[in-house]
């Protein structure tokens, strides 16, 4: 019988500490699949950043350096200039790229670091336990907005895949989501594509992927894919905000 | 040794670094210590290295821990503000056990202070400085070529026990010209540590850099682990010079440029027939807290000297833990001391404790 699917060489067979129905362990497939069918396990260096995901190193079967928060873009810098033929990809939450990190992930962009960022938006700080971030929806209620985010005292939620798009040095940039088999399709093809922009020496890359924290949010796993579509996609479009060749698809 | 060359002190400790097998920088702009990133700018490409003008004091020294988790030979440097930036990198890189070599041309503080030298910043360089349970090896010369020697060392220093080596300088350090020599042959090649990430290759297992450890116990381990290497540092790599200690009745305690005014105030209080001696640290952690306590012993008063309002004193006050007074002379805010003023204040000690 022909096998349709295997678990990715570059996961490690271990049980996950993702609450269910989060979609970290989705973008987790999607990365490790990328790096074997790459076949480039042996040179990937993983830079985890501080948030749910900073034991990322837990999971994937590849050399890892931890970074403070929001730095994951400086630790992956040093890196990028000592090891020529690494693979250096980060994994970042919104807070840790989107806040403490803005400096961090624009000024790699702006060298043009040949890096590959896998952004995790999934509109709150998950680890600390649901405080508002800089991508939490006007209106959505979290641990530090009991209203709701309030758009005259905390802004409206920043659109880091737009903004990076505006810089020259940033080669790739997509946003993706999780919610639905279609979507994860997409998403694996814009992750892959990221690291073979780096693969060419190409320049920096980024994927954002639109994800759930249904512990956070107080949904089931369904409700809060339904509230990526719903609320998140209208505010944040999907696409290719820059490719290699120049183009743009939205949708 | 090749022949001797004027150097600014900026540009020897960069040079310094790198014929010490130093391949990659990171850093930003900060008085008074631009001629190191402008040197390695120029310098690193020549030897197949890297130089990287970072965002922000923040990024470089994070850009530092990428590079040190390869185990390449790497440094930053900055002054005062800058190194207090860098202090959440500063812990992570020691937390993480990597080595790698920060110099700090310490300018006066605090916040922007001023940009003339200063000693203001020797509980941060000498306390860890960043959050948490670790010690830096903390080298403080008093010359460009003393600059440049403990340069030459200091990635063997820092690999050897695995957290960061600085060098604490001044703002004079940095600038001045003296003449220095470099050995000639660079630091040879040296294959990359067991412990470092450049790649799970030949089917190895995969390695991780990382400062992180939720169970205390582990945490405990580590630290201890630290402790212990930092024990041994103290053993093993504390430096200090005396200068006419021997028959000293007035010991005088003073590093980096502060020391070289005291050489002077002490031979001004020689020729008045007071018996006065230098005892000058060079490493400031570990401080050579054994030595100085029992040079302590046969003096009859110690005069702490330093650019701040009273920061080395404590150390001095540790070491010599009531075996004879110990005071304190200091300048602040970039004011360097004069030797007529210290040969004056140290006769008025004489005057009183030690006839
Ligand atoms: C300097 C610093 N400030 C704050 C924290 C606390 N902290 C840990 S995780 C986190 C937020 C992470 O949120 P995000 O990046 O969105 O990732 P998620 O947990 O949602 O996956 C914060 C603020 C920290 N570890 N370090
Ligand atoms: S708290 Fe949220 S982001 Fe973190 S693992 Fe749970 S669901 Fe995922």
């Amino acid at each position: 019988m022909k096998q349709v699917y295997s678990v990715p060489k570059s996961l490690r067979p271990v049980s996950t500490h993702y609450c269910p129905g989060c979609t970290h362990g989705i973008i987790h497939k999607l990365v490790a699949e990328t790096i074997d069918e790459l076949g480039v396990r042996d040179r990937a260096i993983g830079v985890a950043s501080v948030g749910c995901s900073v034991f990322s190193y837990d999971y994937f079967d590849c050399d890892f350096q931890q970074a403070a928060h929001g730095r994951a873009p400086a630790v992956a810098t040093g890196i990028r200039r000592t090891v020529p033929d690494a693979v250096v990809f980060t994994y970042q939450g919104d807070g840790d790229l989107a806040s403490i990190g803005t400096a961090e992930i624009v000024h790699a962009a702006m060298r043009s670091e040949n890096i590959t960022v896998v952004f995790v938006n999934n509109a709150i700080y998950g680890m600390t336990g649901g405080q508002m971030a800089p991508t939490t929806m006007v209106g959505q209620r979290t641990t530090t907005s009991p209203e709701g985010r309030i758009k005259g005292l905390a802004g409206e939620p920043i659109r880091v895949s737009e903004m990076l798009a505006t810089i020259p040095g940033a080669t790739y940039v997509a946003r993706v989501s999780t919610t639905s088999p279609a979507h994860i399709a997409k998403a694996k093809r814009a992750i892959k594509k990221a690291f073979e922009v780096q693969l060419a020496g190409g320049g920096f890359s980024l994927v954002e992927c639109l994800s759930t924290c249904p512990t956070n949010w107080g949904m089931s796993p369904v409700e809060a894919m339904e509230w990526v579509d719903k609320n998140m996609i209208p505010y944040y479009p999907l696409g290719e905000f820059r490719t290699p060749e120049g183009g743009q698809t939205n949708g | 040794m090749a022949g001797r060359k004027l150097f600014k002190g900026n540009e020897a400790v960069a040079e310094a670094a790198v014929r010490a097998g130093c391949r990659y920088f990171f850093g930003y702009p900060i008085t008074p210590q631009n001629e190191i990133p402008e040197y390695m700018s120029r310098r690193l490409p020549e030897v197949g290295g890297a130089f990287v003008q970072a965002e922000s004091e923040v990024a470089a020294i994070n850009m530092v821990y990428g590079a040190a988790g390869t185990g390449a030979r790497v440094m930053t440097s900055s002054s005062s503000p800058g190194i207090s930036l860098k202090q959440e990198g500063i812990s992570y890189i020691a937390g993480a056990d990597l080595p790698c070599l920060i110099v700090n041309m310490v300018r006066g503080g605090p916040g922007l202070g001023g940009i003339a030298p200063a000693q203001s910043d020797y509980f941060q360089a000498t306390r860890g400085g960043g959050h948490g349970d670790y010690h830096l090896i903390v080298y403080a010369p008093a010359s460009v070529q003393e600059m440049v020697d403990l340069t030459l060392g200091a990635y063997d220093v820092a690999e050897r026990y695995r957290m960061p080596v600085m060098i604490l300088g001044d703002g004079v350090l940095g600038q001045m010209m003296e003449p220095v020599s470099f050995p000639d042959q660079m630091a040879p090649d040296r294959p990359a540590p067991e412990w470092a990430t450049r790649g799970a290759r030949d089917g190895r297992t995969p390695r991780l850099i990382n400062s992180i450890y939720l169970k205390p116990e582990e945490l405990y381990k580590h630290n201890l682990d630290m402790a212990e290497r930092f024990e041994k540092a103290s053993a093993n790599e504390v430096r200090y010079e005396e200068v006419l200690a021997d028959d000293a009745e007035l010991l005088l305690v003073a590093y980096g440029t502060t020391s070289r005014v005291c050489r002077a105030a002490i031979e001004k209080l020689r020729e008045r027939g007071i018996k006065a001696g230098l005892f000058r640290p060079i490493t400031v952690s570990p401080f050579p807290y054994d030595a100085l306590s029992k040079r302590a012993k046969s003096a009859k008063a110690v005069l702490t000297v330093e650019m701040s309002m009273g920061q080395l004193v404590d150390d001095v006050k540790i070491a010599v833990a009531g075996a004879a007074p110990v005071h304190f002379f200091g300048t602040t805010g970039g004011v360097i001391p004069k030797a007529s003023d210290i040969a004056e204040y140290a006769a008025g000690i004489v005057g009183e404790e030690v006839r």
